[in-house]
């Protein structure tokens, strides 16, 4: 059962990934559509698994589907990396640093702020 | 080519999932620092640097990449728990190990998929 929400989010992660890849140009060899895809999967996973653990009714395998299922595989590290590579192998060393500068910085930012919003958010419930 | 993407990022999925619980039952009561993400983003690297490669000379087809390159490895790794982890390292002021993560991460990752593509 867990296994087959795993594979039920990450099904549609990875279309939702290659779909909005697609979408977004590259613009002058910069990654710009993983770039977004990774910063928007770092505020929503942020942002899920803290509202999530403040809930104690979600069932377990709704987390598996939504965060380690799509949102696990909507993001991706092991393109990341590639790209990077690319990047340099181009001799575009700015752009390689940029992209690995605001990855990482801008992810790690949003990660923070997704959390930071669910427990605000829990926070003013708890007043209401 | 979707169906296949979704296949490839379904089995990958699977793959972070079983082989993150595996890892993380062994390794985390022992110390906090997420080794089970941090072993298949590497590994997830150096395996889309080589089918990277692979593609790029033409040896394998656009389906195979499609399936194994864009689904499989990219869904294999993931950035958004990467962050999470890292927040979560920072947060209970395991500062050192947090930084120790993200640079580790980054730069083997790379050197990895490097490897890969040049292999």
């Amino acid at each position: 059962m867990n296994v087959l929400a795993v594979m039920l989010g990450g099904f549609f992660g990875a279309v939702c990934r290659y779909a909005l890849g697609e979408w977004i140009p590259t613009t002058n060899g910069f990654p710009l559509g993983t770039l977004l895809i990774n910063l928007i999967g770092c505020i929503f996973l942020g942002w899920f698994l803290t509202f999530v653990s403040q809930k104690k009714t979600i069932r377990p395998e709704f987390t598996l589907i939504i965060g380690t299922g799509f949102i696990g595989s909507f993001t991706t590290f092991s393109t990341f990396s590639v790209e990077t590579i690319h990047l340099f192998q181009e001799g575009l060393v700015f752009l390689a640093l940029l992209y690995i500068l605001t990855t990482t910085i801008l992810g790690l930012l949003l990660a923070y702020l997704g959390r930071k919003l669910a427990v605000t958010y829990k926070a003013k419930g708890d007043v209401v | 080519m979707i169906w296949l993407i979704g296949l490839g990022g379904s089995l990958g999925a699977t793959a972070r999932f079983l082989l993150g619980s595996f890892i993380t039952n062994k390794a985390q009561r022992v110390h906090p620092f997420p080794i089970g993400t941090w072993i298949i983003n590497i590994t997830g690297s150096f395996l889309l640097g080589i089918i990277a490669g692979l593609h790029q000379t033409n040896q394998i087809s656009d389906w195979v990449w499609g399936f194994l390159g864009v689904g499989f490895c990219g869904a294999y790794t993931t950035f958004s728990t990467f962050g999470h982890e890292t927040i979560t390292l920072i947060q209970t002021n395991k500062i050192k190990l947090a930084i120790i993560y993200v640079l580790t991460s980054v730069i083997i990752g790379g050197i990895s998929a490097w490897a890969g593509l040049v292999i």
